[in-house]
């Protein structure tokens, strides 16, 4: 009944910066459909870890694999840049915690999140305006809105519009940091119930990166707790946040008001 | 369908001068499809840290947990999710439930986790609803604007959406009046006749006597 | 040659080094048509913005026996077009033209002539933005990543902003199109309606940036296909007019305002193929075609 293969792996992940030690020897597996949360301090490594999984960064010792269509599990150190440019404009996704970072904010919201289909080759205007409108509706932006420019959306907004610019392209897989960081906690709500059908509907992977253990407790499977760059502590949601292990994860538990 | 060995639970608090506190000790119980066990015992014996443990929540310290064929102590999460999702239902006493989501959609998830089609989910949702007296008006609206006792009786609609084989419930009668708890009651005793193995813990003795077939005593496992 | 070219300039002001190093460009930019070759552009007596990128290319390319023709928007007569005329005849001491069919080179500034091109002429054009992505990707880094790995989405994003603003593509000049099946590149600031004429010309044209330092070719009979949607297909617009001067259909027309009243006429913008056209029609006395 399980897939016994994982989506992603990461082994040993290393990423030191002279002497300065971003993150050190980080494992784990994703399976399909699975969300994985980080969370930790700022400091923690969680940042580092996210770039060096995502293909942003080099790693300086480990390995990532991600399962390709073709290949089966292969190490993204061996790809190819033109791979792995193309790997994150189609079977991966990546929202960021500031939505400027994420969206052309000169392109019209449905120029965004056409992008990524004008990207692997969509040449019918129709078409691409078509696929724009509906994922608008998706993360419940008005389609009265599709050629407004994203500076003139709230920040929720602008975060939905982003989430709809990377999912147009149906990832398997999507990196996610501090994606409510920022947000009034109404709009946290709206967009982790909006992330949450998401990845159910459409069976995504998912890996969260996040300060904020109340949005991990709704959205993660599984949890990392990230300490000064190595992971203290993983497991299951619930466990770690109810039935914490380690000392450090008891104090962040302990710290929150209602984790 | 739950097997309980020599099962032990230490919390050790490492910000507290790393105070070791125990439990739950050496604790043994088995529930086979088809029966419904009360764990009983004083306030604070440890029969909903055993129900977390069962749950995969609270991490034993030593024995083993076996639901439904899986090792819960050594299981990896994914094993744990897809017990939960598929075969391990727990109706706790608190309602924990992304804000804004409707009360329909938060009692029909467990189904449409487990890939039943969304209008068949949402028909079983109506039908609990109903049956728990929610009125209409309120199933488009979150259930964290509700009173206490509505917000039971979602979360208690919730468990029960989908037919787990192995389900815990955790004080399930507690703050309701009379019609809605023969209707819960009712539940179990469905639940019980389609084969569930239910583990409870109920406060409400006239409950405990008309749905359980058996009691268990925590106290019991308690180190002296 | 006169004598003050003589005593002053080298032919035609760059020193031999120099038009060495752009000559190895220009043969780099014809190996890899459309690429864009990085040149040490040289300060030249002229503003940045007055076509010292062409001046360059065409200073590289100039032999003594080359009748050399400059235009800007189409026309002979205009100050950028007499000045960089001047500065050749100055420097180089070459024959000049008017007539597109004459001359052996060409430089020109947001036209290519009416007149079709032959085999052996040399269009030169000067480029003020050679990068066609920059209006989305500001990154140099990036955007050469991107002509590396053939990643051309983004142009279409710029198209289809036109269509969902303007109803159409409304992108009227520097109209981007790829080379060879291969690299994206911008025209310079030609309008669309000459863009047809970039595609399986027989003669070589080569582009020159001079601020931004780049030089870039289109080597003759090139595939050259202007960007477009299957749903929105390219058009090459011109204004639906008729010369006032020798009546043509089929040109680029200049709008020009005749006096106060905002009373206005279309011209050709290609003065020589205007002029050529007018006496045409004085010959067989005809004044429409």
């Amino acid at each position: 009944m399980m897939q016994d293969e994982p989506l992603f792996a990461a082994s040993g992940l290393s990423k030191s910066y002279g002497t300065h030690v971003g993150c050190r020897d980080v494992s784990f597996d994703l399976w399909p459909g699975e969300v994985l949360g980080i969370v930790g301090e700022s400091g923690s490594g969680k940042s580092t870890l996210l770039n060096c999984i995502s293909g942003q960064l080099e790693p300086s010792e480990g390995d990532v694999l991600y399962r390709t269509q073709d290949e089966g599990m292969k190490s993204t150190q061996a790809m190819t840049e033109p791979e792995l440019r193309k790997l994150r404009r189609t079977e991966w996704a990546f929202v960021h915690q500031n939505p400027r970072d994420g969206l052309r904010l000169s392109v019209s919201a449905g120029g965004n999140v056409g992008e990524r289909l004008m990207a692997i080759g969509a040449r019918h205007y129709g078409d691409i305006r078509n696929s724009a409108s509906e994922w608008l509706e998706r993360v419940e932006i008005s389609t009265a809105r599709i050629d407004d420019r994203p500076s003139t959306f709230s920040g929720g907004m602008q975060q939905r519009l982003q989430i709809a610019r990377n999912l147009v392209t149906h990832p398997r897989l999507i990196f996610m940091d501090e994606p409510t960081g920022g947000l009034d906690v109404s709009v946290q709500a709206r967009l982790l119930d909006l992330l949450r059908s998401l990845v159910r509907e459409l069976g995504l992977s998912a890996i969260i990166v996040t300060h904020d253990l109340a949005v991990v407790r709704l959205l993660a499977d599984r949890l990392m707790v990230m300490r000064g760059g190595s992971v203290v502590e993983q497991g299951l949601t619930d466990q770690v946040l109810d039935d914490p292990q380690h000392p450090y994860t008891q104090l962040l538990v302990s710290s929150v008001l209602m984790p | 369908m739950i097997h309980v060995e020599n099962v032990s639970k230490t919390f050790t608090l490492h910000n507290q001068n790393s105070a070791v506190i125990e439990v739950v000790s050496r604790a043994n119980l088995a529930v086979q499809s088809g029966e419904c066990v009360a764990l009983t015992g004083v306030s604070g014996s440890g029969k909903s840290t055993l129900m977390r443990m069962i749950y995969g929540n609270y991490l034993a310290a030593s024995g083993q947990i076996t639901v439904g064929g899986v090792d819960v102590v050594h299981a990896s999460p994914r094993e744990i999710i897809a017990l939960r999702r598929h075969t391990l239902g727990y109706v706790s006493q608190f309602l924990r439930v992304v804000p804004r989501v409707s009360t329909l959609d938060v009692v029909a998830e467990p189904l449409l986790r487990v890939g039943t089609p969304e209008t068949q989910a949402h028909e079983r949702a109506s039908d609990l609803l109903a049956r728990l007296r929610i009125p209409e008006a309120l199933w488009q609206l979150s259930p964290l604007t509700f009173s206490g006792g509505e917000q039971q009786r979602v979360n208690i609609a919730r468990g029960f959406a989908h037919h787990f084989p192995v389900l815990l419930v955790d004080e399930p009668t507690a703050s309701l009046d009379g019609t809605n708890r023969d209707t819960v009651l009712a539940l179990i005793e469905e639940a019980k006749a389609r084969g569930a193995a239910i583990l409870g813990i109920f406060h409400d003795a006239a409950a405990r006597e008309r749905v359980c077939d058996r009691e268990i005593d925590v106290s019991g496992f308690k180190a002296p | 040659m006169s004598t003050l070219v003589r005593e002053h300039y080298n032919f035609a002001y760059l020193d031999e080094h120099t038009k060495r190093m752009i000559r190895r460009a220009l043969l780099k930019g014809v190996a890899i048509p459309g690429y864009q070759v990085p040149f040490a552009s040289r300060e030249m007596p002229m503003p940045y913005g007055w076509g010292t990128g062409g001046v360059q290319v065409s200073a590289a390319c100039m032999v003594p026996d080359d009748r050399v023709k400059v235009i800007d928007q189409g026309a002979d007569d205009t100050t950028n077009a007499i000045s960089i005329r001047k500065f050749f005849e100055r420097t180089a001491g070459v024959a000049l033209t008017e007539r597109t069919a004459e001359a052996t080179l060409i430089q020109t500034r947001h036209r290519i002539p009416e007149h079709p091109l032959s085999e052996g002429q040399i269009l030169v054009y000067q480029v003020p933005i050679p990068e066609p992505l920059r209006f989305l990707e500001p990154r140099e880094t990036e955007t050469r990543k991107m002509h590396a790995l053939s990643e051309y989405g983004l142009m279409h994003v710029k198209l289809y902003e036109d269509i969902s603003q303007h109803g159409e593509i409304a992108t009227s000049y520097a109209y981007p199109a790829e080379v060879n099946g291969r690299h994206v590149f911008d025209p310079s600031p030609i309008p669309k309606f000459d863009n047809p004429k970039l595609d399986n010309a027989p003669a070589l044209q080569l582009f020159g940036a001079g601020r931004e330092q780049r030089i870039y070719a289109v080597p003759p009979y090139t595939r050259v296909r202007s960007l477009d949607f299957e749903d929105y297909p390219f058009v090459a617009a011109r204004a639906e007019h008729q010369c006032a001067l020798c009546g043509a259909l089929h040109t680029y027309l200049d709008e020009v305002i005749i006096d106060d009243e905002g009373g206005r006429m279309f011209v050709c913008s290609d003065t020589d193929y205007c002029n050529e056209r007018q006496q045409a029609n004085q010959e067989t006395g005809n004044d429409a075609g």
